[in-house]
């Protein structure tokens, strides 16, 4: 892999990262009144696809959207706005954290129905194929929407009419606080995706170069007119399922568990192999975060110099 | 003028035909709609169970498939859900797709992706993404038909924000509603009967809209107003023919869509005449009457003279036995008693 892809990772997932400890910072201030689902412990699923997007690619998302989002390149300053629930926010305010919006990266908007983004994604597909654009579709969900019938129906309709669509399945092994082993027989979602029709791939999903490669085949596979790819990446969310907290402190999961995948950090482990091979050094990673806080704050700067909605905007927005 | 009126006996056909009016069922008016919808917006395709079968959805989808291909007139998998989310998703992205349900009864599996998404993701996303998405049903009727296969539903997703809810009683509205819902630009609820499908109504050849929140007086009247709805406009016509005999003057309003929803005329109506009734072809509880009598109740308390009367479904589910079937539908004979009722203070 080019140096310049590594570093190109690193900066995704260091945004990502900064901007929700950003959040996690400043929550208890309670100006920002919206739940966040945190991405903090799971940048290297982001990052490693969205190296293989093309700006004119879709992305549909989650609750737990904010990861996605930034690594497609959304600019910080409208979704700052949108957590302050600003006029000036990506959706004027009226989407809040699960919610971001980005027509301009082609992230189309995201659900905070588990599983609800998922046919939404299949059908930005369909349309491209009956544009016959040159672009893909993808959907994010997690271990939790994969419980629902609406990703088998979906999984099946985008094999049968082999549309350009890649599903992203973030194995955090939780949905809210309950754990893959309380819903699932089978532990290895992507295992369906064959019985399908559809290939898969399980990766590391801390890993970014790992999810890079294998994005990298899916994504081929699919820009090559071959119908939809299902990807699998086992992560772990250090926040609790919504809010800035950890919730193994409240006996949500085993306090063992998360110790075990905090030494699997995304970031901090990249760090170390990058500063290994060569490709940096503490300059270089001094500049790339000076770069990224400066963007975070002028966007926080921004959000809290904008106004608020007025009361007549209620009403608008609603039909067409 | 042609398009208002409501063809129910032979009479009403002779001389709608001596005009020279071109008449057509309100199922070949929805065929027509979409082949002309088809044919000239590359960015429409219908998809639905089955619409591409030799039945073509009780006839109105039929010979499509053939004309403009598999990829624009869609057989799906049994995934209602899924597939209005697909669909959606596509909206979302140009495409201006028309989903298909041969049975109303089908739409609650959908509710996940009609309520929670297609309503809400314009306002969710601040205007940003519209999603364009009409969504065709078709509420059953009789033949033992039971409880899963009958069901009218438009009442519910008036309750939705974001959602707009068309029932056409007219070959006409069918054709006009169908074309403006398609360019509406939101989702969109287009609500059939039927029983409708074979009445037959004066119908324009070329592509046409019939606009959304204008209400239609069917028949003028003074003495009591019924406002009806789908199957019931013409139910409420003859009781109006019948109490015109008994000299009772009723005017019949149809809404056409019922969200938008026209008060505006509806109230003007009852303050001329004092009086309201509502025939909905749907249940009372909570459904389309309920609202039309509260804003009456809001709106034009003054000008009532009487209470305001329902007629529509008991709060049952719809029994299979035809003696069953029979009392549990209303008809012309009781929106004639309620207004009388009305009007005469008697029953």
């Amino acid at each position: 892999m080019k140096p310049e892809i590594k570093i190109d990772l690193l900066k995704k997932m260091l945004r990502a990262r900064l901007f929700e400890e950003k959040i996690v910072a400043v929550y208890g201030e309670q100006e920002m009144k919206t739940p966040v689902h945190l991405y903090i412990g799971q940048e290297a699923v982001a990052a490693g696809v969205s190296q293989n997007l093309k700006a004119e690619d879709y992305v549909f998302s989650t609750h737990r959207n904010h990861g996605h989002y930034l690594c497609k390149g959304t600019d910080l300053k409208p979704i700052v706005a949108e957590l302050y629930g600003k006029a000036t926010g990506c959706a004027k305010g009226k989407g809040g954290s699960m919610h971001f919006v980005d027509t301009d990266k082609n992230c189309m908007g995201t659900s905070a129905i588990v599983g609800g983004s998922i046919p939404l994604g299949a059908g930005a597909a369909l349309a491209i194929k009956m544009k016959g654009e040159k672009r893909l579709s993808v959907t994010y969900f997690g271990d939790g929407a994969s419980d629902e019938g609406v990703l088998q129906e979906t999984m099946n309709f985008a094999a049968l009419r082999k549309l350009p669509v890649l599903f992203v399945c973030e194995n955090n092994f939780y949905a809210t606080n309950s754990p893959q082993s309380a819903r699932h027989a089978e532990g290895t979602i992507s295992k369906r995706a064959p019985g399908f029709g559809i290939p898969f791939e399980l990766a590391d999903g801390n890993d970014p170069e790992a999810v890079c490669a294998a994005a990298e085949k899916a994504v081929a596979h699919i820009r090559a007119g071959n119908g939809p790819y299902f990807l699998e990446f086992p992560t772990y969310r250090w926040k609790g399922h919504v809010g800035p907290d950890c919730d193994y402190e409240k006996g949500c999961r085993p306090k063992e568990e998360f110790f075990e995948w905090q030494k699997k950090c995304p970031v901090e482990n990249y760090l170390k192999k990058l500063r290994a091979e060569g490709v940096l050094d503490d300059a270089l990673l001094d500049g790339i975060k000076a770069e990224i806080n400066a963007e975070i704050e002028a966007a926080w700067s921004f959000a809290k110099a904008s106004p608020h909605q007025s009361p007549e905007e209620l009403y608008t927005d609603v039909y067409s | 003028m042609p398009w208002t009126k409501v063809l129910i006996d032979k009479q009403d056909f002779e001389a709608s035909e001596k005009e020279g009016l071109r008449n057509i069922t309100y199922r070949a008016a929805l065929l027509e709609a979409q082949r002309q919808l088809l044919a000239t917006s590359p960015e429409v395709y219908l998809i639905g169970e089955g619409i591409d079968d030799p039945g073509g959805v009780f006839g109105s989808t039929v010979g499509l498939a053939r004309e403009f291909g598999p990829d624009r007139v869609m057989d799906m998998p049994i995934a209602e859900n899924g597939l209005t989310g697909i669909a959606a998703g596509s909206a979302m992205c140009g495409m201006r797709p028309v989903f298909i349900h041969m049975r109303m009864d089908f739409l609650p599996m959908c509710l996940d992706q009609i309520v929670n998404h297609a309503a809400k993701w314009r306002y969710m996303t601040g205007g940003k993404v519209t999603v364009p998405l009409v969504i065709r049903s078709i509420i059953g009727r009789g033949w033992g038909s039971a409880a899963q296969h009958s069901q009218a539903l438009h009442g519910l997703f008036t309750h939705f924000a974001g959602l707009k809810v068309v029932t056409p009683a007219t070959p006409y509205d069918a054709k006009g509603l169908l074309i403006a819902a398609v360019r509406d630009g939101g989702p969109v609820m287009f609500c059939e009967h039927r029983w409708l499908y074979d009445f037959k109504g004066y119908v324009p050849e070329e592509i046409y809209e019939a606009p959304f929140g204008k209400a239609v007086v069917r028949k003028e009247g003074k003495d009591i107003t019924i406002v009806a709805v789908s199957l019931m406009v013409y139910e409420a016509v003859k009781a109006a023919r019948e109490l015109e005999k008994d000299g009772i003057s009723a005017e019949v309003i149809d809404p056409r869509t019922i969200k938008p929803l026209d008060m505006e005329t509806i109230l003007a109506s009852v303050r001329k005449t004092g009086r309201l009734v509502i025939a909905d072809v749907g249940g009372v509880m909570t459904g389309i009457s309920a609202e039309i009598a509260a804003q009456a109740a809001e709106k034009a308390f003054g000008a009532l003279k009487a209470p305001v009367l329902r007629v529509g479904l008991p709060d049952v589910p719809t029994p299979a036995g035809a003696e069953l079937e029979k009392a549990f539908y209303p008809g012309a004979a009781d929106i004639k008693k309620a207004a009388e009722r009305l009007v005469r203070g008697a029953n």
